[in-house]
């Protein structure tokens, strides 16, 4: 696991990192459905592909991160595990895999991204972004 | 750190200076600036009033903690002419607030009967994530909603007439245009509508267990000893959308590299852009007064069910997120409560007349299994705090330190040990809105009272809870 969640008083903060972009963004993924999923194990039966473009790279991280939140709004969709993302520049695109969350019992939702304390950096060949998270 | 000067026994300074527009004003006891001063809301305080056309000071409430942007418990008026509006300053939950369904129900006659009342309630009101309402609503329809508030459920006979006056802005935020909500934000409302969702939302049946002040208990109809049932949620998935849109439309707009924080992207009020998200945010505003509206209606069903002779009364509905103009010794600003409860005394228009001589009934919850209060608001809160106060007990824990050390099932035991019912989710969820993860709501109540910003009407203790 390489994402950590950090002290917030009333929200959910975390650092993600990965050895490069796309695998940064798939542990901020999984954090963010850690925050919602408090471990509840959800099967990988549906697969969703999606497309998000940023004006910078905390920008793409956020709205990629919005994707999950809406999905789960819009389509009832969970997510189970991320099956690939590819960034060129500032697009990314994504292919995961979930289930219909209306079958399981979760009761933490994330509200929204936001961009409080948010950033995205390279450090000795090591991507690392942190988020919180309005729960 | 900033210097912090106190003025009196339940209000602080935070002296203007360097790149400050207003002094910073924090409404505290001892106890409570010492929680203040942990986390960012210091700085939070200091970042809000570098904002442009900020008046009289960035002011914090006696709750108040760490946000985003503004800090929880963050109020501030803006000038119309040289101020902003800001989505960091009503929070993504817009229109968080709570309602109180007084009822004739007798503490006794409802104990009989709680087990079976809870557990009805708690299939009749959908509640978790994606868990959405029976009601499927079209695009037509929402669109109305978002427009006319609770004026719609009144059409669809979910709201009485009654109802509608006893809702903070009557129950309609005007200039609501749906056209300023994104096709996402309607795919995210859609579903929820009458759902009280997650996190710190919940339901909880209160006993009346004490009166402070007779007269006005009896203006708001309620009684010691009977039953009232508390809703707090907001405007779900769409509200938090049309923040999520006009923060990021903000941003493109304006930029954001010469502010304090990122989540203080702003508009001016009078920009085309600014007017949208007031627009799109009423329409939020709405949706939330309604759900509340539903929320109550499938309450009433199931209290009809095992009490046919009841007799039950909306008390208020009031927002704890929001944005809009208000009128102050004759100027008109554009007030900002960001987990903040707007407390009027006797006189407003804004008061529904059969509470205007008295003053405007402020709810404020406390924490799962604690005491909740009603209080009437102050002419004097209209001169200390653009006519605000608290909005709950705020948050000292951070939810995964309440993971670590506290379990769920210890909580439900906790509150059953005090003779409180709990239906919930998951247990999970229960440790982190357990009652030691908040701060401690007589506190907050006794500075609210004392610092005049609303008084005692009464207390309000948990009988049965729903957690969301």
């Amino acid at each position: 696991m390489v994402y950590k969640f950090l002290e917030h008083t009333a929200d959910v903060k975390f650092v993600a990192e990965g050895e490069n972009l796309s695998e940064m963004f798939r542990e901020a993924a999984l954090a963010t459905k850690e925050t919602i999923t408090k471990g509840v194990k959800i099967n990988a039966i549906v697969e969703k592909k999606f497309t998000v473009e940023g004006t910078d790279y905390e920008s793409l991280l956020y709205h990629f991160l919005e994707e999950f939140v809406y999905l789960l709004d819009a389509e009832s969709f969970i997510i189970a595990e991320i099956k690939e993302i590819k960034i060129t520049d500032l697009e990314l695109e994504a292919t995961i895999i979930g289930d219909d969350v209306s079958g399981y019992e979760i009761t933490n939702d994330v509200k929204a991204i936001t961009y409080n304390d948010m950033y995205v950096r390279e450090i000795d060949d090591v991507w690392e972004c942190q988020v919180v998270l309005d729960v | 750190m900033s210097e912090l000067k106190k003025i009196n026994e339940f209000e602080w300074e935070v002296p203007q200076k360097g790149d400050m527009n207003v002094p910073g004003k924090i409404f505290a006891s001892e106890k409570l600036i010492d929680a203040i001063k942990q986390d960012k809301t210091m700085e939070q305080i200091h970042n809000v009033s570098t904002l442009p056309g900020i008046l009289k000071a960035s002011i914090a409430m006696p709750d108040a903690h760490q946000g985003y942007g503004f800090s929880i418990g963050g109020v501030a008026a803006f000038d119309m002419e040289t101020g902003i509006v800001t989505p960091g300053g009503v929070g993504f939950d817009i229109n968080c607030g709570v309602r109180i369904l007084a009822t004739n129900i007798t503490k006794e006659e409802f104990l009989k009967k709680r087990k079976e009342v809870l557990q009805d309630i708690y299939r009749e009101v959908p509640s978790g994530v994606g868990k959405g309402h029976k009601e499927k609503l079209s695009d037509e329809e929402l669109k109305d909603v978002l427009t006319n508030g609770v004026q719609w459920a009144v059409k669809k006979g979910y709201a009485t007439e009654d109802d509608l006056q006893r809702c903070e802005e009557y129950g309609c935020m005007k200039g609501a245009n749906p056209d300023d909500v994104s096709q996402r934000a309607f795919k995210r409302g859609l579903p929820q509508l009458g759902t009280l969702g997650a996190g710190n939302h919940f339901l909880e049946i209160q006993e009346v267990s004490e009166i402070f002040n007779e007269e006005i208990a009896k203006a708001f109809g309620v009684k010691q000893g009977n039953v009232v049932i508390m809703i707090h949620c907001g405007s779900r998935g769409l509200g938090h959308q049309v923040a999520s849109d006009y923060i990021q439309k903000m941003e493109k707009e304006y930029g954001f590299e010469n502010l304090p924080d990122r989540e203080l992207i702003n508009a001016p009020i009078n920009s085309e852009l600014g007017k949208q998200y007031i627009s799109a945010m009423n329409c939020a505003v709405n949706f939330a007064f309604v759900n509340r509206q539903l929320i109550m209606h499938d309450i009433r069903k199931v209290l009809k069910n095992y009490f046919p002779e009841n007799k039950n009364h909306l008390v208020y509905d009031v927002c704890h997120n929001i944005a809009k103009f208000e009128e102050f010794d004759g100027k008109k600003v554009c007030v900002h409560r960001k987990g903040a409860t707007r407390a009027f005394g006797p006189g407003r228009i804004e008061i529904p007349e059969v509470y205007r001589q008295v003053g405007q009934p402020v709810i404020i919850p406390g924490s799962m299994g604690t005491s909740s209060f009603l209080l009437v608001g102050t002419k004097k809160a209209e001169e200390l705090s653009w006519g605000s106060t608290a909005h709950g007990a705020g948050r000292v824990m951070s939810r995964s330190q309440a993971m670590r050390t506290i379990r769920g099932e210890d909580v439900k035991k906790a509150l059953n040990d005090k003779d409180i019912e709990i239906e919930a989710g998951s247990w999970k969820g229960v440790a982190e809105e357990a009652p030691e993860v908040y701060k401690d709501i007589d506190e907050v109540i006794r500075v609210s009272d004392g610092a005049g910003l609303a008084k005692k009407v009464a207390r309000l203790k948990p009988l049965a809870v729903i957690k969301g």
